[in-house]
């Protein structure tokens, strides 16, 4: 049976944002009326969320830039405290609690740094280890585990402020389970990552989720994340949540298609029908072909064999629907009036 | 414990990775001590050779432990819990298991610790060779004052990070880190000595914790203040540190609570 980790009801988070008021022509009581007096804007970056999250899952959180995803993230730890609505995390009031429920959370924020920049990377997880009050029996068993999966060995010695993008993200992340947390919350950790570094993150995240079943919280604008580390997703719009199921589901429901670009040495007018891909464009006259797919119904494997038996082919590449496009899609399924696109079937509603 | 100690410890490394700055600093209140020294000498020879207790020995030793004391006391500047408000990396000090505060203090006290030897001897050293220095011969009143020397930094500790809290309400805050370092230059009797100032000002300074910063330390190490009378300068520091401390935790609390993390 399985726990209620992150417990969620009608969340609720309001910032307040001044600006200069405009001039009326109204009457002013006070001298300095005109020039004191601001528009107050109260703007819900939060407007009501509920969901729960299962000890163990593995979530996709995503959403637009300002959707409220980061917002909701420092409800969930405890950083900031909610306007209106409830919010449990691992059994606790975050805000109420926050020290007791940091022991149980680890959290990278991928814009942010938890490691002492001016020292080697080894002595901030001595740090954290007195801060989280591991044991010295126990944890430096921990961050070597960490570091030979993370391959930390090369730098644990390397001030932080002189390491590179991927390697400070991979200290980051092994600073974040060092006390084995219950849960993990990732906000954009591959962000800037070339291809190696994420795919060698993802192998390790999928890794340590099988070996300790840490609950996984993921926001990110990668497609690839969502695919290989989550089973479910929640998507936010302007702090609403739009929907939550799993990825196949939605990019079925909004048509999220890769796209397989490929060159042939001979043009061919036209490939014919492959089975599972619909021709998006033919382009140089027959020399470059493009075939959406979405990969629940074929490989690219299979696509490329079957393009092999018409014609040679020279170099090929696969283009990605990023986050932002299925959003974007799933945005405008909703509004089907501003999709523009009278071609388009009337979708179902949206289970959200 | 382990973690105040091991968060002492790398507020030292911290600061012992910069060799250069600490040497640069080391120069310039030697420089500053010799200008300082040679004005309250003279201000001591005007006066006819004595000045509220203070002789020319003893005045110029007074101007010499205040620069040995302003590095460790750090009068200047620390504004990084406000820096980390400002741009929002105190989300990643709310979400530890540690009181901001506590850790805080432990960081502050680990730079003190690496700036007492290489910022406070240079100072002294150039003080004993260029107008001697008058310090008692008697082990006690260099205990008392090791006690007070850690009193005065924790006391500059709970008053910066008050003035750091200022950053959970506004975003630009250096009017308020001057005005702190000016009140601090004046009041704590890092120019003239307190015992100088005429009453009204010197009953101001004593209603602010500022001369629990400077001139507290310097009156118990020179035994200017001995015996019992130390004991209740001590004192008035340890009230002052636990009264700042409490309304600092109080106000932290309440930013807290209001706090919108910049830069998502």
């Amino acid at each position: 049976m399985t726990e209620t980790i992150v417990e969620l009801r009608d969340l609720r988070r309001e910032f307040v944002v001044r600006r200069p008021a405009p001039q009326l022509g109204s009457v002013r009581r006070l001298p300095l009326a005109g020039r004191l007096r601001r528009t107050r804007t109260v703007v819900a970056a939060v407007d009501g969320l509920s969901f729960d999250l299962a000890e163990g899952a593995a979530v996709g959180y995503i959403g637009a830039n300002g959707a409220g995803k980061s917002t909701t993230i420092k409800m969930l730890t405890g950083i900031l405290v909610p306007t209106a609505g409830t919010v449990r995390t691992c059994g606790l009031d975050p805000v109420r609690r926050r020290r007791e429920l940091a022991r149980q959370i680890g959290v990278v924020f991928g814009q942010r740094s938890q490691l002492w920049w001016d020292l080697p990377l080894a002595e901030s997880f001595r740090a954290l280890a007195a801060i989280h009050r591991l044991p010295d029996a126990t944890w430096p068993a921990r961050r070597d585990e960490l570091a030979d999966r993370l391959d930390l060995g090369g730098f644990l010695a390397t001030p932080v402020r002189q390491l590179s993008l991927g390697q400070r993200i991979r200290g980051e992340i092994a600073a974040a389970l060092l006390h084995a947390p219950r849960l993990l919350i990732l906000d954009e950790p591959t962000i800037g990552l070339d291809v190696l570094s994420k795919e060698r993150l993802r192998v390790f995240l999928s890794e340590q989720r099988a070996l300790h079943g840490t609950t996984l919280l993921l926001t990110t604008h990668d497609m690839d994340d969502v695919q290989r580390l989550t089973d479910r997703i929640l998507v936010v719009d302007h702090g609403r949540l739009v929907y939550d199921g799993t990825l196949p589901e939605l990019a079925g429901r909004v048509g999220a298609e890769r796209v397989m670009v490929v060159d042939l040495v001979e043009p061919v007018p036209s490939l014919g029908p492959i089975h599972g891909t619909r021709s998006v464009a033919v382009e140089s006259d027959g020399l470059r072909h493009r075939l959406a797919f979405t990969p629940e119904r074929t490989t690219a494997g299979a696509i490329l064999e079957a393009v092999g038996r018409r014609g040679q082919v020279r170099d090929l590449a696969i283009e990605e629907p990023d986050v932002e496009d299925v959003v974007r899609r799933l945005y405008l399924a909703q509004s089907p009036r501003v999709s523009g696109d009278p071609a388009a079937p009337p979708r179902p509603p949206l289970p959200a | 414990m382990r973690l105040f100690a091991t968060l002492v410890v790398l507020g030292f490394r911290r600061w012992s990775t910069y060799r250069l700055a600490t040497a640069a600093g080391a120069f310039t209140n030697t420089v500053f001590g010799l200008i300082k020294a040679s004005i309250t000498v003279g201000a001591i020879g005007a006066a006819g050779g004595e000045l509220a207790g203070y002789d020319a020995l003893t005045g110029a030793t007074y101007a010499w432990l205040v620069q040995a004391l302003v590095a460790p006391v750090n009068v200047f500047n620390w504004a990084e819990l406000a820096l980390r408000v400002r741009d929002g990396d105190i989300a990643i000090d709310l979400a530890r298991p540690m009181d901001p505060q506590f850790a805080y203090l432990a960081g502050f006290l680990g730079r003190a610790i690496h700036q007492f030897i290489p910022r406070g001897a240079p100072p002294l050293l150039a003080g004993a060779l260029v107008t001697g220095l008058a310090l008692p011969s008697t082990p006690l009143p260099y205990l008392l004052g090791v006690v007070s020397i850690v009193l005065a930094i924790a006391v500059s500790f709970s008053v910066w990070w008050l003035v750091n809290l200022a950053a959970f309400w506004l975003i630009e805050l250096r009017g308020v880190l001057t005005l702190n370092v000016v009140a601090m230059g004046i009041l704590s009797g890092l120019v003239i000595p307190v015992h100088w100032f005429p009453d009204r000002l010197a009953t101001v300074a004593a209603l602010t914790p500022y001369p629990s910063m400077l001139q507290a330390p310097v009156d118990v190490v020179m035994a200017r203040a001995e015996g019992t009378a130390a004991l209740g300068v001590l004192a008035v520091q340890a009230a002052w540190l636990a009264g700042v401390l409490l309304l600092g935790r109080l106000v932290f609390a309440r930013g807290a609570r209001k706090l919108v993390v910049q830069g998502g």
